[in-house]
């Protein structure tokens, strides 16, 4: 009998660790961004020119994800020179190969800044953008992504020169939440998540804005198994929450299953989810359960006037179909250089202070930047089933 | 209160399900001391059927009652034959060999079953239509749909119908003989090829009565359905006692609620790890299961 207590014992020591290991969990740790507020001198640009610096993955595994910026760069830099460059002043594009490797980003930057470049479109990758930003930050050099999605480039506030043309994984959860505080009203919600990276980033950015709103109070926060036989325990434990509405971060199995059995218990709680769940796939499964679910999703840019110039642009020059990341890029090369238009002057503080203020026409839509840095008007649409199809509400 | 019986009965739901196929599962390790890794993948294969059937069966019109009873029926016939056909394939030919051959081979044929179904059929996931009707419950709809009482009711009448068989017929009696010692079985003229064949048939039309009624009762089905079904009905069978088969009806039920009820006082975060915490448990103080009778030495 003596070992069994002893394994027993060694196991509730594994559960306690288990218990405290989840409280840790929850203390992020608080970096400590190196921030030098003591500016040293601005790169003075070369007379009469503008140098748009290019960085991203130009060889490499990941080099289909950054030649399209350097295609889209030399596009617009092309477009701007034809009609008499930027204030008169011709734009030169000079690119610089990272590989997506953030040792490689550092060096990469370096480069540009003793280049003196003006701008910079890049990088491509989240670690390596995160990795060159301090040495644009310090040399005071505006840089836009067009692909760098991670929250905390923005968010942290610690790279004042970071813009971004592409929503970050955060901006669904956004949008979500503002959806549910001012247009449905909703005081109590019920944030379910698969436990996956993407599902449960996503609920835990919900969760984050509704407490920061205090309109509203996340009455319940939990994650389910993808593949169980049934949910119908987390979907009683909803209901007796008094949650109402429902937030689910995942992938659309699981909603399907849960906005089923929520249904099918006559619960007509809004439910609401992500673009894992803005799939058809999601209204054949769940049928006339579908009904009313709201879920966020890309929003539609190919109806776009600029979109279809920009693409054929790229056909007429290159020969083929743009690759990954090609309008947010075309759209952030040319969001910097009507900035430069607007702002005439090429000093870092007048961009970017054009940036925050004037919109600009591009594929992605018409845009500017938020105090952050991100674009607003850029991303995703709440969509809802209506009649066994998603629409997409205005 | 009431919330407690939410719960209980959203546990009930779901063991009853874990215990349909845990059946299956008990009853080849009670024969031929083999884990059918397969199994899982059978009761999968038992929900398509049914799905095609129900297809087909719908655009000819026939009435929901009588689709019901046709779908599930081809879906026990075709699951007993993958069943049967499993056993012949890929057990029979190693009976002799050490326990680990048809081991491998089990999951070599899950996963043949899986990717074979994936390949045959689609790798999304399907709607799956109801075809459990709609019963009047009055106040216990809140509890428990019409679907959960169907799955319950289903449970109940297929394992007590299996015990009456193996208690009561020439058949069961030959069972229990070859459980007990095969050897001998053998030897007082019982036809072991042929119970193990009926095993193999039964665990795989029980695990088809369950796979239809969780799709139906959830409304979708895909290939990967069987893979965490079957590990937590085979989770199940352990805890009630491997080989036993009320051990393995108990074991279903008791995982049922203990998943429940975590995910209704804890978190369903903590569903799994409570789940296998109990397994744990059970296995440090009642090393058989709930209701395994421990190996005895035979002299």
């Amino acid at each position: 009998m003596k070992g069994k207590w002893t394994a027993l014992a060694l196991f509730l020591a594994m559960s306690l660790f288990l218990v405290a290991g989840c409280a840790q969990e929850k203390k992020e740790e608080k970096k400590e961004a190196a921030k030098t507020e003591q500016a040293a001198p601005a790169a003075a640009p070369a007379a009469g020119k503008i140098i748009l610096g290019v960085a991203g993955a130009h060889s490499g595994d990941l080099a289909s994800y950054g030649l399209p910026t350097l295609n889209a760069a030399k596009l617009v830099a092309a477009d701007y020179n034809a009609k008499g460059g930027v204030n008169g002043m011709q734009v030169e594009v000079v690119p610089q190969d990272d590989q997506c490797k953030p040792e490689m980003a550092t060096n990469a930057a370096t480069k540009l800044v003793s280049d003196k470049v003006t701008l910079v479109l890049g990088h491509i990758c989240s670690g390596a953008t995160k990795a060159a930003l301090p040495i644009y930050t310090e040399s005071k050099i505006v840089c836009m992504s067009p692909s760098a999605t991670n929250p905390a480039l923005t968010q942290s506030g610690d790279y004042p020169v970071f813009f971004r043309t592409i929503a970050s994984d955060d901006a669904q959860a956004a949008l979500e939440v503002k959806f549910v505080l001012e247009t449905l009203g909703l005081k109590k919600l019920a944030i379910i998540h698969d436990k996956g990276d993407y599902g449960k980033g996503f609920a835990e950015y919900a969760q984050k804005f509704i407490t920061e709103s205090g309109k509203a109070e996340v009455v319940l926060f939990e994650g389910v198994t993808p593949g169980a036989v049934d949910y119908s325990a987390v979907v009683q434990k909803i209901k007796s929450s008094g949650a109402d509405g429902v937030i689910y971060g995942g992938y659309h199995p699981e909603a399907s299953k849960i906005v089923t059995q929520m249904r099918k218990k006559d619960m007509k709680t809004p439910f609401l989810s992500d673009d894992g769940v803005k799939d058809d796939t999601f209204i054949k499964v769940a049928g006339e359960f579908a009904e009313g679910v709201y879920a966020t999703g890309p929003r539609d840019i190919s109806k776009n006037p600029m979109y279809a110039q920009a693409l054929e642009a790229h056909k007429k020059t290159f020969g083929s179909d743009p690759g990954a990341f090609f309008f947010e890029a075309y759209s952030a090369a040319q969001a910097l250089l009507n900035a430069i238009d607007k702002a005439k002057s090429t000093k870092y503080d007048d961009i970017v202070k054009a940036l925050h203020t004037e919109y600009v026409e591009t594929p992605v839509g018409k845009i500017k930047f938020d105090a952050r840095g991100d674009a607003e008007g850029v991303g995703f649409a709440i969509y809802q089933v209506q009649g066994g199809k998603y629409v997409e509400l205005k | 209160m009431d919330y407690f019986f939410e719960l209980f009965f959203s546990g009930l739901t779901r063991g009853s399900i874990y215990a349909l196929i845990a059946v299956g599962y008990t009853m080849v390790y009670g024969i031929i001391e083999l884990i059918n890794f397969a199994h899982g993948e059978i009761y999968m294969i038992g929900a398509f059927t049914a799905l095609v059937v129900a297809g087909v069966l719908t655009a000819l019109g026939f009435p929901a009652l009588a689709i019901l009873a046709i779908a599930l029926a081809a879906a026990i016939v075709w699951s007993a034959a993958y069943g049967f056909t499993v056993e012949k394939i890929a057990y029979k030919p190693l009976r002799g060999a050490p326990r680990l051959s048809p081991l491998i081979s089990a999951i070599g044929m899950s996963i043949f079953l899986q990717n074979y179904v994936m390949l045959a059929q689609t790798p999304d996931f399907l709607p799956f239509p109801r075809l459990m009707p709609e019963l009047p419950l009055g106040p216990l709809q809140s509890y428990i749909g019409s679907s959960g009482v169907f799955i319950i009711l289903a449970t109940a009448v297929s394992c007590a119908g299996l015990t009456l068989f193996i208690k009561f017929t020439r058949m069961g009696k030959a069972m229990r003989a070859t459980a007990q010692n095969s050897k001998m079985a053998m030897l007082v003229g019982v036809n072991v090829d042929r119970v193990i064949s009926l095993t193999f048939i039964i665990g795989s039309a029980l695990a088809a009565v369950g796979g239809v009624l969780i799709a139906s009762h959830v409304g979708q089905i895909n290939f990967m359905i069987g893979f965490l079904a079957g590990l937590k009905a085979f989770t199940a069978a352990v805890l009630g006692g491997i080989g036993s088969i009320p051990g393995a009806m108990l074991g279903g039920l008791v995982l049922g609620w203990t998943e429940s009820f975590a995910t209704g006082y804890v978190s369903s975060d903590y569903e799994d790890v409570f789940a296998f915490l109990l397994l744990v448990l059970i296995l440090i103080f009642r090393p058989s299961g709930i209701l395994g009778k421990p190996p005895t030495q035979k002299v």
